[in-house]
């Protein structure tokens, strides 16, 4: 059938086959083939399980070491499902001080990340206001703003780590550092650009200076303003992983890297997953916010 | 005395080239009286919006005053509200919204009950009950400019200032408004001051019509006295004797006479007082 529900179910089917043809290469590319014994000696198998390269079953027969088989080649998707469920399985354990579950990581960076992202929002939004406002001020402030907003956030970090002694809040204030520029040029643009024909209706009914900027201004800028925020929603979630990593400080970010030091690529890739999943909540949470407040001209 | 008086208002611009100013018009003068229904005439450019914008209180004027009731104006106020040519809504805001901010900031003191009765009276006079919780993208615009009227006399304003309300309405909507206009006025008697491009528009309306003369350096030429009995209506307002004299007058003005301004754009004139505009009768 034609129409709408058939281009979605067919957009579906390709996306799934997508998916399969993914998962299937990629088994098959990084397939390694069982450990054979035949034209080995004895001497050589023992040598061979001496030196760890390959283990006994308890049925006595030989295979490769699965430790050892970590670090040859990339796993494939096998591995990581096996990973991924040791590590769901252990969600909410915590083993130690650098060894929290799965879940207690994604709360750390989901933290962090709004943290972060919901400060720089109100500050950018406040100050974009001003400056919207004030066309002065705007242009004496503009040069700035166009200078700090290309700088990437990560430089900030040892500045940052040295001003605030803590890497906790470092992670914070990168973050804030990545939201904060989009929104605030955006909020600037858009409440400067509001049509003034609104202002004008506000300046004749005699609005409070609070009941403009509440009833006319904010909601007269709100598609702009969550524009920037998009923006900044974006270069926030990407400022979040690498600066866990380079901290230190636990999260979905910070596990990448630690299992890169463990040499457990499964659970690299794992990570990957985790962070693009991370992703996806928080903007699908961000879409229904961002809705409440657009209107159609 | 006069309930609203325009007094030798000009207006100068900034040239675009940054150096000296543009006159756009000068010594506009004329006296209003209360209920009285006065409407401007003029090319594009002749400063007829800005002189209304400077009633509004929206722009400032380079020189002259404005006194209304007794009072010199000073900037906006809820005394004079304007209906504007795009309607200026609230795009986030639903018809009932809309209205309900510019009833809450004229009668602060009333009940939300009594300010949402008022609300919908004023909705229900433009005829727009079923659409009061639509926002202004599901309107048409004719549906939209009776929503800007229905505002414009929620607020009960001394002054009602309408800027070309209906040029942005297709022609057989405007007529329908244009009566709808001529009812609620009917009924309050606000003073107002119209802007508009449309003479039968002008004619329908109006007690007086002001002629501009093309800007730069316009000024109000004429002013006609629309001498037709009321009540108007559209149909018999054309088979009444002096209306095509009157549509005739006011066209070969706009035709003819408009651009016989004196355009010398020099010191003398600069300071020289505009001879006051001709009184026409039929």
């Amino acid at each position: 059938m034609a129409g709408p529900m058939g281009t979605r179910k067919d957009a579906l089917l390709i996306s799934v086959s997508l998916l399969v043809v993914f998962l299937v290469a990629w088994h098959l590319f990084t397939l390694r083939p069982g450990f054979d014994p035949k034209g080995f000696t004895d001497e050589q198998l023992q040598l061979m399980e001496f030196n760890g390269d390959i283990v006994r079953t308890p049925e006595g027969a030989y295979v490769w070491n699965p430790e050892k088989e970590k670090v040859k080649g990339v796993p494939g998707p096998l591995a990581v499902v096996a990973k991924a469920k040791d590590e769901l399985s252990e969600a909410f354990v915590i083993k130690g001080t650098n060894d929290h579950g799965i879940a207690y990581l994604v709360l750390y960076t989901v933290t962090r990340f709004a943290g972060g992202f919901l400060a720089a929002s109100v500050v950018a939004i406040l100050l974009g206001i001003l400056l919207g406002l004030n066309k002065v001020l705007f242009q004496a402030v503009n040069p700035f703003i166009q200078i700090l907003k290309p700088i990437s956030p990560l430089a900030w970090m040892p500045l940052l780590l040295y001003t605030v002694k803590d890497p906790k809040w470092t992670a914070v204030l990168v973050v804030f550092m990545a939201a904060v520029w989009p929104t605030l040029a955006t909020t600037a643009f858009g409440v400067n650009s509001l049509r003034k024909d609104y202002l004008h209706v506000a300046a004749i009914l005699q609005l409070s200076w609070f009941k403009r900027l509440y009833k006319v201004i904010l909601p007269g800028a709100a598609p702009t303003i969550v524009n920037g925020l998009r923006i900044s929603f974006g270069s926030a979630l990407v400022a979040v992983v690498p600066a866990e990593m380079l901290l230190g400080e636990l999260g979905v970010g910070y596990l990448s890297w630690i299992e890169w030091n463990n040499l457990d690529i499964a659970g690299v890739i794992f990570a990957i997953l985790v962070v693009g999943a991370v992703g996806v909540i928080l903007d699908s949470g961000f879409n229904k916010l961002a809705s409440l407040v657009t209107y159609q001209e | 005395m006069a309930f609203l008086e325009i007094d030798h208002v000009t207006k100068y611009f900034s040239s675009p080239s940054g150096n000296g100013r543009v006159c756009i018009f000068r010594d506009a003068t004329i006296k209003i009286d209360k209920g009285e229904f006065v409407t401007v005439i003029g090319h594009s450019g002749c400063g007829k919006s800005t002189l209304l914008n400077i009633i509004a209180g929206l722009e400032t004027m380079t020189e002259g005053g404005i006194i209304l009731n007794g009072k010199e104006v000073t900037g906006p106020g809820l005394d004079r509200m304007v209906v504007f040519q795009n309607f200026s809504l609230m795009p986030w805001m639903t018809v009932f919204e809309n209205i309900r901010l510019a009833v809450r900031a004229a009668y602060p003191d009333w009940s939300s009950e009594k300010i949402a009765e008022h609300v919908r009276k004023y909705i229900a006079l433009v005829g727009l009950k079923d659409a009061e919780d639509k926002r202004p993208t599901a309107l048409s615009g004719g549906m939209k400019q009776r929503v800007g009227l229905a505002r414009a006399f929620s607020i009960e304003p001394k002054v009602l200032l309408l800027d070309e309300p209906f040029a942005q309405i297709d022609a057989l909507t405007r007529g329908v408004i244009q009566e709808e206009l001529v009812q609620m006025w009917n009924t309050t008697r606000n003073t107002v001051f119209m802007v508009t491009h449309d003479v039968d528009e002008a004619i329908l309306l109006s007690d007086r019509i002001m002629l501009m003369t093309n800007g730069p350096s316009a000024r109000i030429a004429e002013i006609v006295d629309v001498t037709i009995p009321r009540p108007r209506a559209r149909d018999t307002i054309i088979e009444y004797p002096h209306y095509y004299k009157i549509r005739n007058h006011v066209i070969h003005f706009l035709v003819r006479h408009a651009s016989h301004a004196p355009v010398a754009e020099g010191s003398a004139s600069e300071s020289a007082s505009v001879a006051p505009p001709l009184v026409v009768r039929f």
